[in-house]
């Protein structure tokens, strides 16, 4: 009856079925608890190694994934690619058979380059972690996310693929850029939810609508249904790729104002995957403000990335945690 | 097999060959029957005017196809420079065994081929390393930069056949005109790449659903059809050939049927990849399916199957584009693009042509022979008594497993490694010489 994790990596949740990702936030909730205790750390990893492989800037993440690895008694190396050998012209596959050849357990990797996880995975018998590939996915993100989600609005008792069910969700920014937006439209649609995306037309292609989503260009249409509003970084450089003309435009037309937050659910919840920018997708108010669950998102990143490194070594699910 | 000793054609002897008993498919004089095909003195020989006291070496080909040899106008050789991915005699061994007689070298080489002395120094290696007729390109422009015109005339006269940038797309529509006006002095046409930079950029699959699943940079047919129209707006003006290479969208088919439609010099070719493949087959991010353009969606294979069945495309090749292992083995965005071609080429084609009834074996092999001898005013493609003895005998039924391994390429970057395939080249002649018999 119970799902076991037999997965040598994670790299996506596109191929994960709805018991998967439950198990995982099953085990990241015997982690939270964990958490609060005054000794944080527990001996699940003891003797393994963890090497994150951040080939691109990143704080949060990279600090959760070692944070996680040292709660869980692992030893763990962080590489940043300014220090790395790429930039001495070595391969991602060379680095990587490198980092297995000191017998590393587990690689974390985050990379600019759609795939790259997958690349590495199937040339590594370590277990391969997705941090963030592209524009492709960002897995641990959608598990902390819809972690979140359920933890106000989940549905305990319904079955894997029903515990979001009749939520509305509105995802809102850079669609198409977007690594976070593509695991979450995985995520919540697997356990459920009702996604709309909201955006601009040249940030959001028509294209997204097969993945079973709604699309909307208009933010104010969306608002008053929504349960969850995420909110998603805009990027400057993507103006001079003339995907809209200015800052001040895409808030006018999509940025969360007092204005129209006065016109969304009272216990509406406010997230974004961060980093944010105030004043631009979102008032700076609102993102401090009581609807918000901005800082809860990055304390479930911890608990969450937890869960996934003890199943990828071996660990047997919330049990073994409790033991 | 390819006979140990030859290590260039010229080493192979001119034999009178009888080839007898197979279905003798010519297209160009609309002849399909059994019968025998003689060769002599490096032609084509009269069956009712047969030299007496010959000795001929009759080879039993009863139950095969005898065809004019196939001819693939694209193709990259990568030498001078390039030649870890392939060299003249490694593809020039590689198209033997597929069939081929004549091939066409796209000139973006290590120099470019926008010289005289480097289009001197491709035809002497050829000479001396080529298994059979190995036709060069030169550049559009110096250095393929799209920016000053290369010197047409002085290639045309080095021993260049057609026109182009390939690889590379000239974006300054100026310069495309002048060079359509200044290249009709010289009788060669010029083949285009047909790709706009701006919208295009970054893109390294089919902007659609697989791009929008995979995260992978959108490439969309728009960036193509866009050159297509123009290239036909310009083949108009100047009354130049143009011959777009590589369509691979339904838009540019349809841009290329209402131009020919009005009259204008305007052809296109299909790759075998573009028909075989589709964009959802790039999935597991395997760089062997990255090629430019990119593999496409059903709906544009079906509009280019219907293209050639209609006979808007009268061409089909390869873009065979090797390149070696450890190139290709890196994250997807950062790959070369490019796949082998020339092994697998002939199946690939029965596959999807034949078998499914698109086209039928003399108009398929129209498009391999007659139809681009046609285009490069070559005196090549049929089995016309006098005609060079350029012969390929096909066994339609022969069913064979590809194996990147057993190529005679040096790069491996094929998508159809295990796959399981019927009809192979069984014996390849060219000036009636046999360089490769199975």
């Amino acid at each position: 009856m119970s799902t076991v994790w037999k997965h040598k990596d994670l790299l996506a949740i596109r191929p994960l079925d709805p018991a998967e990702i439950g198990l995982i936030h099953d085990t990241a909730r015997a982690f939270k608890e964990v958490l609060s205790r005054s000794i944080k750390k527990v001996p699940s990893l003891r003797g393994k190694t963890v090497i994150n492989l951040f080939v691109e800037p990143s704080t949060r993440t990279r600090t959760s994934f070692e944070l996680a690895a040292k709660r869980l008694s692992a030893d763990v190396v962080s590489i940043a690619s300014e220090s790395s050998s790429f930039k001495k012209g070595e391969t991602l596959k060379d680095t990587g058979l490198n980092l297995q050849a000191m017998n590393s357990d587990i690689i974390i990797l985050r990379h600019p380059a759609a795939g790259a996880p997958q690349f590495l995975a199937e040339r590594l018998h370590a277990g391969v972690i997705n941090a963030g590939d592209g524009a492709h996915e960002h897995p641990t993100q959608a598990l902390l996310d819809t972690f979140t989600i359920l933890e106000k609005f989940g549905k305990h008792d319904a079955p894997a693929d029903q515990k979001l069910a009749g939520l509305k969700i509105a995802i809102v920014g850079d669609i198409q850029f977007s690594r976070v937006a593509r695991s979450n439209i995985w995520a919540m649609g697997k356990l459920g939810a009702e996604v709309t995306l909201v955006g601009p037309t040249t940030l959001l292609p028509q294209e997204f609508r097969r993945l079973g989503v709604k699309i909307s260009h208009r933010i104010d249409d969306v608002l008053a249904e929504a349960n969850v509003i995420m909110l998603l970084r805009i990027q400057h450089e993507r103006q001079k790729q003339q995907l809209f003309p200015s800052l001040g435009e895409y808030i006018s037309l999509f940025g969360l104002t007092h204005e129209r937050f006065k016109r969304c659910r009272p216990d509406v919840m406010i997230m974004h995957p961060g980093p944010i920018n105030r004043g631009v997708e979102i008032a700076s108010e609102l993102a401090d403000g009581l609807n918000s669950v901005i800082l809860q998102q990055v304390t479930n990143g911890l608990a969450i990335r937890m869960a996934v490194l003890y199943l990828l070594t071996g660990g047997s699910g919330p049990q073994g945690v409790k033991a | 097999m390819i006979p140990s000793h030859l290590k260039k054609l010229s080493d192979a002897p001119v034999e009178s060959i009888c080839l007898h008993g197979g279905r003798i498919i010519d297209p160009a004089n609309k002849r399909d029957e059994v019968g025998d095909l003689y060769l002599h003195n490096g032609k084509i020989a009269d069956p009712n005017q047969l030299p007496q006291g010959v000795n001929w070496r009759t080879i039993d080909v009863r139950g095969q196809f005898v065809t004019p040899g196939l001819i693939d106008l694209h193709v990259h050789l990568r030498e001078p420079g390039q030649s870890a991915k392939e060299t003249i005699a490694t593809g020039t061994r590689a198209a033997a065994v597929g069939g081929f007689t004549t091939i066409v070298a796209m000139p973006n080489t290590t120099p470019h081929a926008d010289s005289a002395s480097t289009i001197a120094w491709i035809l002497q290696r050829a000479e001396e390393t080529a298994l059979i007729n190995v036709y060069p390109t030169g550049c559009i422009s110096q250095k393929m930069a799209g920016e000053l015109l290369a010197p047409i005339g002085s290639l045309v006269k080095a021993g260049v056949i057609a026109i182009t940038d390939d690889g590379n797309c000239v974006q300054n529509n100026e310069l495309m005109r002048r060079a359509l006006e200044y290249t009709k002095m010289f009788d060669v046409p010029i083949f285009d790449h047909c790709q706009d930079y701006n919208l295009s950029a970054g893109g390294v699959i089919n902007e659609g659903y697989w791009s929008t699943v995979l995260g992978l940079p959108g490439w969309p047919a728009i960036a193509e059809e866009v050159i297509v129209s123009r290239n036909a707006m310009l083949s108009e003006l100047t009354g130049a050939v143009i011959h777009c290479q590589h369509l691979s969208s339904a838009g540019s088919v349809r841009i290329v049927r209402e131009a020919r439609q009005r009259g204008i010099k305007i052809s296109g070719e299909v790759m075998p990849h573009h028909i075989a493949l589709t964009d959802g087959d790039t999935e597991g991010y395997n760089t062997n399916f990255k090629m430019n353009p990119p593999l496409r969606t059903k709906r544009d294979q079906e509009a280019l199957l219907e293209g050639l069945s209609d006979g808007t495309i009268e061409i089909l090749a390869s873009d065979h584009a090797p390149h070696c292992e450890y190139e290709k083995e890196v994250e997807f965005n950062y790959a070369p693009f490019g796949i082998l071609g020339l092994e697998t080429e002939l199946a690939i084609f029965i596959k999807t042509l034949i078998e499914p009834q698109v086209l039928d074996w003399s108009d398929m092999l129209a498009k391999l022979t007659i139809n681009p001898a046609r285009l490069l005013h070559l005196d090549k493609g049929t089995l016309t008594p006098g005609k060079d003895a350029d012969v390929t005998v096909i066994n339609p039924s022969l069913e064979w497993t590809v194996d990147k391994n057993q190529f005679q390429s040096l790069s491996r970057n094929t998508p159809f490694h295990g796959w399981e395939l019927r009809g192979r080249a069984t014996h390849t002649i060219v000036g009636g010489r046999i360089v490769y018999q199975s």
